[in-house]
């Protein structure tokens, strides 16, 4: 820490303060030229009154706002079992023993399989399919089902994530534990896993803001999700300006989650000590 | 195009003035369509006094969409072209009072939301059972209503819905129907269960949830209700229905048209006609008398 700023650093906030005016110069630009082109086209009118009604906003607000709960819900539920069932089926996918080979074969067909077939298809055949088994009401459950199919499906994708991460790690980060005498769990535990984990930050956020627009799937098989509300909406009020909202909605929980892991990733690149080149 | 074509060659040249060119420029077009339109009337449009049937958005000719695919009792084997089914009869007779027959009359398919998005249609009329509601009638045209139908419930044998007469044996039910449909809207508004409705794109989706025990009855259009029972869910039948004047409401199905769209009271007239010389009544006996038995559930 030094009381006056070196010249490197002078130079460097003038470098930041021009790079911040010409990207604010340039975005009003833009947003101007969009705000005032776009009512010029000739169906302005009728697309404004299709997509941006403040009635039908203010009707359906609420409702959408209600039925997103659900949604919030069955997020928080999926969100810890994916984490655990993918790590499982990654650590299953990098056994080394040859008897372990049936769980190798497992872990590799089960992601071919869950990412293979189309999420939509998953959850008709489990949801509708599982309970019609002969399941009791209570546990035949939708929501249930619903929530089972999202942790299997994003299961898979998440596991060849934490795979890509866990083949990230140099080799010799492996042999340089066992040679310090760690066991083969010790070393996955305490040096592969840390160091994967921190590499497969982005997208692993990426996977959950998919994820949390895939939650809308859910209502396929019967539950009212922010979605599907917006839909009744729509035929209700022959509109589409419910969609918008809800769009809005789910902007209010995906920016601030990707702005927050694009907080931690910089954090972490400054703490590795790599310099930004604008 | 009427106006200088001359000078919307060279509009490109400016991209803003063109924008903004073009802007007023497509709006003298919209108004010269119209009028071009009504002043050269297509062959076959019928003389209907001050009426305009002539706006069809191909000349001459008169498109007609419905859903894809079409359904049983409304059109016959997915082929409206035929004739066969309630609402392809009514078509082509509407169709026919408005002046166009024959090659004159061509089918097309949308889904719901195509009939209600901004901007040209590619129909000039569509039905697939659209109820008239006030509130889409600000943003899309309706004709008048060709039938009306009651609310009616399908359950599987042995469903706590079996063998109610009133609303209030309804309370307790676990409810499902098809999203975007005002039967939904009357689960929700007049029997008001205390469970959750639960919502499906369609009836195969409210048919597998009743045998997968997720629901204990689903709620349709009386004739949607009776085909459903009879045809598509095995052990299923109609438990009731809901009369308007048992405290019910009832469906009104119409045509949807681009909101204001000239050809809307030309569509009205010819449904006026077929209402006064019996032909939709006729239509009505033919494909859906089979579609109008079911017990009666009352409000009290």
């Amino acid at each position: 820490m030094t009381d006056r700023p070196t010249r490197r650093e002078l130079y460097e906030r003038a470098q930041r303060r021009r790079s911040n005016v010409i990207a604010v110069i340039s975005t009003v630009v833009v947003v101007g030229a969009l705000i005032v082109l776009v009512p010029l086209t000739p169906g302005w009118d009728r697309v404004r009154q299709s997509f941006f009604d403040g009635d039908v906003f203010v009707d359906s607000f609420p409702r959408l706002l209600r039925a997103f709960w659900l949604d919030v819900k069955i997020l928080l539920w999926s969100t810890p079992l994916i984490l655990i069932v993918s790590l499982l089926i990654a650590l299953a996918r990098n056994t080394r023993s040859p008897a372990l080979f049936p769980l190798r074969a497992f872990a590799v067909i089960y992601t071919d399989v869950f990412r293979g077939v189309p999420v939509i298809l998953l959850v008709f055949l489990i949801g509708f399919g599982v309970p019609a088994l002969g399941l009791s009401r209570e546990w035949a459950n939708p929501v249930i089902w619903g929530t089972v199919t999202l942790v299997l499906s994003y299961s898979a994708y998440t596991a060849e994530i934490i795979r890509s991460g866990i083949d990230g790690v140099h080799e010799s980060q492996r042999a340089a534990a066992r040679s310090l005498g760690m066991t083969s769990r010790q070393t996955m535990n305490s040096v592969i896993l840390p160091q994967a984990f921190r590499r497969i930050g982005p997208p692993m956020m990426n996977t959950f803001v998919s994820l949390q627009k895939d939650v809308a799937l859910v209502s396929l098989i019967g539950p009212v999700e922010i979605l599907r509300q917006a839909g009744i909406d729509k035929a209700k009020f022959a509109n589409f300006t419910p969609y918008v909202a809800a769009s809005l909605i789910f902007l209010a929980i995906t920016i601030p989650c990707t702005r927050l892991a694009d907080h931690a990733l910089a954090k972490q690149r400054r703490r590795t000590g790599a310099t930004t080149i604008t | 195009m009427r106006r200088s074509p001359a000078l919307r060659r060279i509009i490109p040249a400016l991209a803003v003035g063109a924008l903004v060119l073009a802007a007023c420029g497509s709006d003298d077009d919209g108004g010269g369509e119209a009028s071009d339109d009504s002043s050269a009337p297509a062959g076959t449009a019928a003389e209907t006094g001050d009426v305009d049937c002539g706006a069809t958005i191909e000349d001459g000719v008169l498109t007609i969409a419905t859903g894809e695919p079409a359904f049983y009792p409304w059109v016959i084997d997915d082929e409206p072209e035929t004739g066969e089914g309630f609402e392809a009869a009514v078509a082509l007779a509407v169709a026919a009072e408005m002046g166009y027959e024959g090659d004159a009359v061509v089918w097309t398919r949308t889904t719901f939301d195509e009939a209600i998005q901004p901007g040209p249609k590619s129909f000039d009329m569509n039905l697939q059972q659209y109820s008239i509601t006030p509130e889409r009638a600000e943003n899309i045209d309706f004709s008048l209503p060709y039938f009306t139908s009651n609310q009616a419930i399908v359950a599987l044998e042995g469903s706590p819905a079996e063998g109610a007469t009133t609303i209030a044996d309804l309370k307790e039910v676990k409810f499902g129907a098809q999203a975007g449909t005002t039967s939904l809207d009357f689960i929700n508004e007049v029997i008001q269960p205390t469970q959750d409705v639960f919502v499906y794109d369609d009836n195969v989706g409210a048919k597998a949830a009743l045998e997968a025990n997720q629901i204990d009855a689903a709620v349709f259009d009386l004739p949607t209700a009776l085909f459903v029972s009879g045809v598509e869910i095995e052990g299923s039948s109609v438990v009731g229905q809901f009369p308007a004047d048992a405290g019910g409401t009832t469906d009104q199905f119409g045509f949807v048209l681009e909101l204001d769209s000239p050809l809307t009271s030309c569509v009205d007239q010819a449904i006026t006609a077929l209402t006064e010389n019996g032909e939709l009544e006729a239509i009505t006996q033919e494909w859906l008398s089979d579609f109008t038995g079911a017990p009666v559930i009352t409000a009290e």
